[in-house]
């Protein structure tokens, strides 16, 4: 395959999305807005304690309420094997799953859902959440990461048993992973300068703005449906089946129209207890989170602590890195520790690096993915030790990263040498924009810092139906979270030779589409793009097929061109070219409906780079840092629709700025999140950001058929050390912990103003 | 307990609904008259995803009750287009993907009309104030604070 053609009619412009309209008038529907007639409702009892036994659960009061159908707890699933199986992004293990979505012998954070009643209303649903009656043996608890890893730290499970180490009795550490590539003592010798520096990130929520909903239906012949905001329908399918031991084909999972997701909508919570619960009562359940359950409950990203040691000789060239990375995973095992330390200094050629990550549980609700999991947390570590290096070499910060940078045929410590990447033309854009060079008022301070995330491929399936009037759909099996519908519509419009108006995508349901892999991964228009465009191909060659029946040649002697069959050549006839349209009101009598279709096992994701310049102002007085200005530069290899690739931009980058300075989860002495609403969980509201610059590289990834990478993941990777970076360049202090909020930033100007004038 | 009767005008129409006590204005919207296009985000006020308008005021739904809105008149997302015209700003949102998700499209929507009613020519800064009460997760707000902006413009020049 190659990205030959550039001559494109629909790839590349800003086509109006085909769900937009829906969107802007209220009428889409989402998790939250779906209803079936005789449905009751759903709610679910949560620990109050970070860590207790379940001594017994009393639903007797509960069941006795009047409007009250049913009541189950963990007692109503059956226990699973303990294995680590492949889903995505993630391992997961259905041990683990089956005791997060309810809690069977302990509870193990603030939140962990124990029981669930479903009632005719959402009123009586609550009032019986209050009659369940749980005796508690309340345990210690442990919530940082460090403090987990403790010789004498409260256990979570006394049965793990840590992979990749060998532990002296029970322990809090899930997995210790290592990669190393060459050999990091002899790289320290080369070095002229070397620095070693501690640095930890807070946990912080996804935060989309649509919590977790789900109607689930299951009819007295076991089969059941479900509507749901889901990044996976086909993920629930299987992960409800597993847990409720289900038939695959008993399950219907549609997904609705889904509000923001982030990786946080990877995995099940509620929709297991809602199938369970109707398919007890025998009518269709409803269950919606609250924001206080979203935040409680449901995944945040991994709290770390890391250490990172770079040397480089006084030329700027690095010759070693060692980090130590420990990430918490939550009640179960699971963070993004083994990507996050494959991603850490990715960017960059270096001979000798070795990497150690732990992945460790705690008493807080278990890890989700979170765009690039893992990748945005390592790469603070990194990106702020380079500058420091930078720094103390007199190098410029992005000088240094291109004398550093990854090309085509680098060996990445994780393993695979690169093909052909964009890192260095992402520097040399960052480089070259007037935003590098535009002057800094007073405590002002520009920052940079780079990123790097794989992106996926995976399995997707899709359909192309050639319709008899001429116009096509496509059907495909990603829940389209930020615009993907539109780039699909695009590829097969460019395919096909058809208008793009004319071409209506459709999101299959699990019985209406072969199986695709969940969105997630940055894969949906690189992998089910590729299946869409070879689905479209299959309808051409069925296409080219009906015009050589017609003019009765062979089909080699036909050619799709512009929405047209043509003869390949003279030597094959004179024929007046078929258009799409004419060809589709004929197809009953050539052979029967036209349909494309491809189902594959994606592979060649090309990865993703982007190099971020920040600026802020930093107030002396109150430590409040203001993004005055900040451009995000990233090789998107072709973006089909560029306003939409730029929003993936924009977007990571806001979300980012929020991980720098604002958000994090916050436990009390009790081990309670005290922060579990939009209140105190601060997101970048439109008036703490300025506009966020997208610049578009477009370095064609060559096993796309149209040059595309992944683009949703890689922008929140650089925005924390950028942001680090600029508040160091505009204050000379130097901010080791996320989120750099006020208070902090304040501490530390008042620490170096101390050491000042103790000087 | 007795639901409360209560009568209301929205979007130009009358409606007459009953509800509970407990229940928010939003929860009527949704729950009891099928108006699902207002979101709720957060039920405290915080994420504005529930925007609408009461008797002209840009307030959010899910604090304001039901039972207190008897004579008021509301307005919804489901009112903003003309039958088959969009309104302006609905259309400037589709041609600047201003839209991700569009979960919070339609509070966004509703608050930037009650801005640009009441300042045709609002600067950045104004309309990301303005919209601060409106959290977006998806955009980074950028292509939002644009599209508020051309559409001012465009509303300007065509008055
Ligand atoms: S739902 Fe009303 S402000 Fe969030
Ligand atoms: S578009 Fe998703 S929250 Fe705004």
């Amino acid at each position: 395959m190659s990205a030959g053609k550039t001559d494109y009619k629909w790839v590349g412009t800003r086509t109006i999305r085909p769900d937009g309209h829906d969107k802007v008038t209220g009428r889409a529907k989402f998790g939250s807005d779906f209803t079936l007639s005789g449905m009751i409702h759903g709610r679910v009892l949560r620990s109050p304690h970070a860590h207790a036994l379940i001594k017994s659960i009393d639903t007797s009061a509960a069941e006795a309420l009047a409007g009250v159908k049913a009541v189950i707890t963990s007692k109503d699933f059956k226990d699973q094997p303990s294995e680590m199986i492949p889903a995505g992004e993630a391992m997961v293990n259905y041990k683990d799953m089956t005791r997060n979505v309810m809690a069977r012998e302990k509870v193990l954070y603030d939140g962990h859902a124990l029981a669930a009643v479903a009632a005719t209303t959402v009123e009586i649903a609550e009032a019986a959440l209050e009659l369940i009656k749980v005796d508690y043996q309340v345990l210690p608890h442990v919530i940082d990461v460090d403090e987990a890893m403790a010789d004498n730290a409260p256990i979570l499970h006394d049965d793990l048993v840590p992979v990749g180490m060998d532990a002296k009795g029970p322990t809090n550490i899930a997995k210790r992973v290592e990669f190393t590539l060459g050999e990091v003592a002899k790289g320290f010798e080369q070095a002229d300068v070397i620095i070693e520096r501690s640095y930890t990130t807070a946990a912080v929520h996804q935060g989309y703005i649509e919590p977790h909903a789900v109607v689930a239906s299951v009819s007295e012949d076991g089969q059941a449906q479900i509507w749901c905001c889901t990044q996976g329908q086909f993920m629930v399918r299987t992960f409800v089946g597993q847990l409720l031991g289900m038939a695959t084909s008993a399950i219907r999972v549609t997904p609705s129209e889904i509000g923001g997701g982030f990786g946080g909508k990877t995995v099940v919570y509620l929709e297991p207890l809602a199938t369970l619960l109707s398919s007890k009562v025998g009518k269709p359940v409803k269950m919606i989170m609250s924001r206080e359950e979203v935040f409680r409950a449901s995944g945040p990203t991994s709290a770390s602590t890391m250490t990172y040691k770079i040397g480089a000789t006084k030329a700027g060239k690095i010759t070693a890195v060692d980090a130590t990375l420990r990430l918490l995973a939550g009640a179960f095992p699971g963070s993004p520790v083994q990507p996050a330390a494959m991603c850490a200094v990715a960017p960059y050629d270096i001979e000798n690096v070795h990497i150690v990550g732990y992945d460790v549980v705690a008493n807080r609700p278990k890890v989700a993915a979170y765009r690039a999991p893992g990748a945005p947390i390592s790469a603070f570590g990194a990106e702020s030790a380079l500058d420091e290096l930078a720094k103390e070499l007199g190098i410029d910060p992005l000088k240094m990263r291109q004398l550093n940078a990854a090309k085509a045929g680098t060996k990445a410590a994780y393993g695979p040498t690169f093909r052909n990447i964009g890192y260095q033309e992402t520097l040399d854009a960052a480089e070259a924009h007037d935003h590098y060079k535009a002057p800094l008022g007073p405590n002002q301070g520009r920052g940079v810092a780079s990123g790097f995330w794989f992106n996926i491929g995976g399995e997707s399936s899709a359909t192309v139906n050639i319709n008899e009037d001429g116009t096509a759909v496509v059907i495909s099996g990603n829940p389209d979270i930020g615009g993907s519908r539109a780039s699909l519509a695009m590829m097969a419009a460019e395919e096909l030779g058809i208008d793009y108006n004319d071409v209506r995508p459709i999101i299959g349901d699990t019985a209406s589409i072969g199986y695709n892999f969940l969105t997630g991964g940055s894969r949906v228009t690189f992998a089910t793009g590729l299946a869409v465009i070879e689905a479209a191909r299959d309808a051409v060659r069925q296409l080219c097929e009906r015009a050589a029946k017609i003019w009765e040649v062979d089909a080699e002697g036909v050619i799709w061109d512009d929405g047209h069959a043509k003869p390949a050549s003279s030597n094959v006839g004179e024929f007046d070219p078929l258009s799409l349209a004419q060809l589709a009101a004929q197809a009953a009598k050539t052979g029967g409906p036209i349909c494309g279709h491809n189902a594959q096992n994606v592979q060649g994701a090309g990865p993703g780079f982007a190099t971020h310049i920040c600026d802020v102002e930093v107030d002396p007085e109150t430590g409040h840092v203001a993004v005055l200005r900040y451009t995000s530069i990233q090789d998107v290899g072709r973006a089909i629709h560029p306003s939409y690739v730029e929003g993936q931009i924009q977007g990571g980058a806001a979300q980012g700025i929020g991980w720098a300075l604002n958000e994090e989860y916050i436990y009390n002495a009790k081990g309670k999140l005290d922060n579990p609403g939009f209140l105190d969980y601060r997101i970048p509201v439109a008036s703490d950001l300025p506009m966020i610059e997208a610049v578009m590289i477009e370095v064609p990834n060559d096993r796309h058929p149209y040059g595309v990478r992944g683009v949703g993941e890689v922008p929140l990777v650089p925005p924390m050390a950028a942001v680090a970076n600029a508040i160091e360049n505009a204050t000379g202090v130097r901010m080791e912990n996320l989120p750099m909020s006020p208070p902090r930033v304040l501490a530390a100007l008042d620490a170096a103003r101390l050491r000042q004038a103790a000087e | 307990m007795a639901k409360h009767h209560v009568a209301v005008s929205i979007n130009g129409e009358p409606v007459e609904y009953l509800c509970s006590t407990r229940q928010t204005l939003l929860d009527v919207l949704r729950d009891e008259l099928n108006l699902t296009g207002s979101k709720e985000g957060c039920a405290s006020g915080d994420c504005g995803a529930c925007s609408v308008m009461v008797d002209g005021r840009l307030v959010c739904s899910c604090l304001v009750m039901g039972a207190e809105c008897d004579g008021k008149t509301i307005d919804t997302i489901e009112g903003m287009a003309d039958g088959e015209k969009l309104h302006p700003l609905q259309q400037k949102f589709l041609e600047e993907a201003a839209l991700q998700c569009g979960i919070c499209t339609p509070g966004v929507l509703v608050a930037a009309k009650a801005l640009l009613e009441r300042n045709n020519n609002p600067t950045e800064t104004q309309v990301r104030y303005w919209l601060a009460g409106n959290l977006c997760r998806c955009t980074g707000y950028d292509k939002i604070v644009r599209a508020v902006m051309m559409t001012a413009a465009d509303m300007r020049g065509g008055a």
